[in-house]
């Protein structure tokens, strides 16, 4: 049993600040060591909606967030209406004392579903739909209030500073809210002051008088209040740890693995990578003339997959990075990458649809699509990552997939890991292999066909601008130079040699690129994608019961490795299919492949992330032979 | 390198119908090509979808045939890519300006350094006739069953708006301007728009070569036929901004947008508008990343016997705990 494992959660109006607290809390108890494990939730919205981080803390591994909250923090009425149920019986909440006569009807962004549900789990408890009622329900339970007058703190501090200004910057809140957390956490300061220091590292003034306030709510906490029972404390550091947000990782990888251009069309959740390209758009290149990466912000997504193509005939290896609506956009094009067998990667950071759907909110509902957007039969790669790490390496992998190949590669990630912070391993760009597959460099004489026959069904590459290497390209069926041919024998000869590619792809990319087996037992979970951290952290859980639970996490979707997952299961009696879609998406290829059936389906689709709680729950469901056939998940505001 | 006009042609079996315009204008491509000695693996043709995406299979250059109406997309991914190359985009009127006119308005924003040539006839040939987003309200072409309801829209004046730093019109029947015209458009360091007037003996029976010629409009005295077409350069018009102020520029558009008004009686071609003193994208790419044009991303080294040469670790430094 791990000594430290915390929940601290942060709410507040969007805009307001409260990313800025929740990487300062993330930087602060990382730079003491611990592990970290942080998601932010938050709706459409720029201004004024509630949008909350929650930051588990631990000092064992985690890969997941957990049902409950140990300590909320919270300056608005809206985050404690939302969030006070969920804090643990022996959980804290610190919040601003002005707050407790505020009633429900006053606060206008709670919406009628959300404050129905208040009223009547208030009313249950006899307690009024006011902040004292929430808060009196909450201690009831156990709950430790810690009432805080952050507005009074601002200006003590303005008095002390000489500086008036200081008592209007509510913004600042954030930073005594994290401050006053870990006085109570009894965290010493060090770790904060330097966090706060380095996420404001460009503006040394705003640093300065935020470090003076950090300073100063940290003493008021420690000495106002009695020590909180769970506490934090410094464990030893692992070297070469990184705290890293999840887009990142996709986006360090297409700069380390030569990814030269990148178009995009704003969406959530994936512009933030393409932000992060353009923000680091030039490199160091070993002995060789500095690099960059071309970003092109396009007029849609149809534009960013059409110049991704373009760019990619030059021989540039070239991605776009889009969501579930852009990529609906995109699927014409996919079919034309696909005819004239061009390498091309699509970072596809799924979120729920259907159409806008819950625009900011998670989901893992695109992989049928992923395998089946465009007209036509073509082949393409769908391959999907399980957490941030992953995402980084598996990056690379992708544009190895598409060169080898001269295939559209799909890579599925999604707003769980886009959103998630966590402090992972230091990536090793060692641990990248750059493969080109038959890209040619230089072509000596004339002659060159691009579409010459192959037997693996992937002819030599030529690339725009290249001398001896002329050739066409069509969206019509083609010969072998790329010249339209109705012909019905070239017409095989073509479709057959686009087909083989897959085949291929089968025998050449590894096992354990295809798949990963944690454990085995006569009772397994197949999953794909982000539900790996929150099925890991559940086994464990299992574990500690005596409890033997496998999993089989699927890497390559498409082509489906069936034969491999087959042999992977052979001595599997109960088969688990989690994932975060309606209708079970690859539960159907499952059924489709495995000659039998999925026996349990453990799905999720309120937009918010699984938990390891929730998992751990449904599937214990299963083995104690409790669990309905389709278990449907639903923790998370 | 002295470059024949035969070494810009394929063998492709070119089906367009007898006395298509479009023969003109590949004509004018293969010309324009061989007369700037342009080799020819060190150009592209981009074409979009109908009648003129075939362009491409007929000239011995990259040829891209790409999807309806986004040919400028793919044209511009390639050309950032490989800034060496010149890269020609072309298409349709329905193919630029219908399905692909949010392409044509953003491209216009952006000025990469090539040309876009649309062939213009007004009607969608390759699907049979129906009305193209150039043809005139109350038009009744051939196959159309009742007369176009419509509003036509005005090639030149939208490149204008859209920010193209070259603007002209060509006319399919008359190859010798024409190919001047595209060499003056390749030249030109920015985007360039030509709009070429193409008629379809097929489809379009109205705007057809007797037309363009004034063969229905017969001089009184000198029983003369009175051409519709006329060129620009011959009336002394001059179309370049010399000078970076706002009102030359107010000048120069003001005037290109009054001629792209005239037609029926007058049809002028020629160049409308010129204006070099826009920075190209590239240039504006070059002040962020000043190696872009001599190490673009088509040049770049990414990798050592299959290992990555690119130095991250500054970005990861900062992401140490």
């Amino acid at each position: 049993m791990s000594s430290i494992d915390l929940t601290w959660v942060i709410g507040g109006p969007q805009g307001g600040g409260v990313e800025t607290a929740a990487n300062i809390f993330a930087g602060a108890c990382a730079g003491c060591g611990l592990k970290i494990f942080g998601k932010r939730e938050y709706y459409s919205n720029i201004k004024g909606e509630h949008s909350y981080f929650g930051v588990r803390v631990s000092d064992s591994t985690i890969r997941s967030n957990v049902s409950g909250i140990t300590m909320l923090v919270a300056f608005d009425a809206e985050t404690i209406f939302r969030h006070a149920e969920d804090v643990f019986d022996d959980g804290a909440i610190v919040y601003e004392s002005d707050l407790s006569q505020v009633k429900a009807d006053e606060v206008q962004t709670l919406d009628l579903q959300f404050k129905g549900r208040l009223v009547k789990y208030l009313d249950s408890k006899n307690k009024p739909a006011t902040i004292q009622g929430a808060l009196d329900a909450a201690k009831e339970r156990g709950v430790t209030l810690y009432p805080v007058s952050f507005k009074a703190i601002l200006s003590n501090l303005a008095d002390e500073t000489g500086n008036p200004k200081l008592r209007g910057m509510f913004r600042m809140q954030n930073v005594l809210a994290v401050s006053v957390s870990l006085g109570l956490l009894g965290l010493a300061p060090d770790t904060l002051l330097s966090s706060v220091a380095n996420i404001f590292a460009k503006k040394k003034e705003i640093a300065e008088m935020n470090k003076h306030a950090a300073n100063y709510a940290y003493n008021f906490a420690a000495a106002k209040f009695q020590k909180f029972k769970h506490q934090l404390s410094p464990i030893p550091k692992e070297p070469n740890t990184i705290l890293v947000q999840g887009f990142q990782s996709t986006g360090l990888a297409k700069i380390a693995c030569g990814c030269r251009f990148q178009s995009y069309y704003p969406i959530t959740p994936a512009s933030d990578e393409s932000v992060f390209l353009e923000s680091n758009e030039t490199f160091d290149i070993e002995n060789e003339r500095p690099g960059s990466t071309m970003v092109v912000q396009t007029e849609d997504e149809i534009s960013a997959i059409g110049m991704v193509i373009g760019a990619a005939l030059t021989g540039t290896r070239s991605a776009t990075s889009t969501s579930g609506p852009g990529f609906s956009l995109m699927a014409e094009m996919l079919g034309w990458a696909g005819i004239n067998e061009v390498p091309i990667v699509v970072t596809l950071y799924q979120r729920s649809g259907p159409s806008t759907g819950l625009p900011t909110r998670h989901g893992q509902d695109d992989l049928q699509f992923a395998i089946h957007a465009g007209h036509g039969d073509f082949p393409r790669i769908v391959y999907a990552s399980g957490d941030t790490e992953e995402g980084f390496y598996d990056t690379a992998k992708c544009f190895n997939f598409a060169e080898n190949f001269q295939i559209p590669v799909i890579h599925m990630m999604d707003k769980f890991i886009a959103s998630t912070v966590s402090t992972v391993p230091r990536f090793d760009v060692k641990k990248i292999t750059i493969e080109r597959g038959k890209l040619l460099q230089k072509i000596d004489s004339e002659g060159y066909t691009r579409f010459a026959p192959s037997p693996d069904g992937m002819s030599p590459r030529s690339k725009l601008g290249l001398e001896n290497g002329i050739f066409w390209n069509t969206g019509d069926e083609s010969d072998e130079h790329g010249h339209i041919s109705e012909d019905p024998v070239n017409r095989v000869y073509k479709m057959d040699k686009r087909a083989k590619k897959l085949e291929v792809a089968l025998q050449t990319i590894s096992k354990e690129d295809q798949a990963v087996k944690y454990e085995g037992s006569e009772t397994c979970i197949v999953s794909w994608g982000s539900t790996k951290g929150p099925i890991l952290d559940a086994i464990e859980m299992l574990k500690k019961e005596n409890k033997k639970v496998g999993f089989v996490q699927i890497k390559l979707l498409h082509p489906f490795p069936a034969d491999y997952i087959k042999s992977l299961l052979k001595d599997v009696n109960t088969i688990i299919n989690i994932e975060a879609n309606h209708s079970a998406q690859l539960g159907s290829l499952l059924n489709e492949y495995l000659d039998r059936k999925v026996d349990y389906h453990i799905l999720k689709y309120t937009g918010r992330p699984m938990t390891c709680n929730e998992i751990y729950e449904s599937v214990k469901k299963v083995l104690d032979d409790k669990a309905e056939k389709k278990e449907v998940l639903t923790y998370g505001v | 390198m002295v470059s024949n006009l035969s070494d810009y042609k394929t063998e492709v079996h070119n089906d367009w119908c007898p006395g298509c315009g479009d023969f003109g204008i590949v004509n004018a491509i293969q010309m324009a090509l061989a007369e700037m000695e342009i080799p020819r693996h060190k150009a592209a043709i981009f074409s979009g979808v109908g009648c003129s995406g075939k362009t491409s299979h007929f000239i011995n250059t990259y040829g891209v045939h790409t999807l309806h109406g986004r040919v400028l997309t793919f044209a511009q991914g390639a050309k950032l890519a490989n800034p060496g190359m010149t890269v020609v985009a072309a298409g349709g009127d329905g193919d630029g300006l219908g399905i692909g006119a949010g392409h044509f308005v953003a491209a216009g924003r952006r000025n990469v350094d090539m040309t876009y040539i649309i062939f213009n006839n007004a009607v969608y040939g390759l699907t049979k006739g129906q009305a193209s987003p150039t043809l005139k309200l109350g038009l009744k072409t051939k196959s159309l069953p009742e007369p176009n309801v419509n509003q036509s829209v005005n090639p030149i004046a939208l490149a204008i708006a859209s920010g193209f730093t070259f603007v002209a019109r060509g006319y399919a029947y008359d190859v010798r301007q024409l190919k001047d015209l595209i060499v003056a458009a390749v030249k030109h360091r920015g985007l360039a728009f030509l709009d070429v007037l193409q008629p379809c003996p097929t489809y379009n029976d109205i705007n057809t070569r007797d037309w363009f010629a004034g063969m229905d409009n017969i001089d009184e005295i000198t029983k003369k036929p009175l051409p519709r077409i006329y060129k620009l350069e011959d009336t002394g018009y001059d179309p370049v901004v010399h000078i970076d102020s706002t009102m030359e520029e107010n000048e120069k558009l003001t005037q290109a947008l009054i001629k792209s008004n005239e037609w029926d009686a007058k049809i002028p071609t020629g160049i409308f508008y010129k204006n070099e003193l826009i920075a190209p994208y590239d240039q504006r790419i070059s002040d962020r990343i000043p190696n872009y044009l001599e190490n673009p991303p088509a040049s770049q080294e990414i990798s050592n016997n299959g290992k990555p040469i690119t130095n991250i670790s500054k970005i990861l430094d900062s992401l140490e705990v």
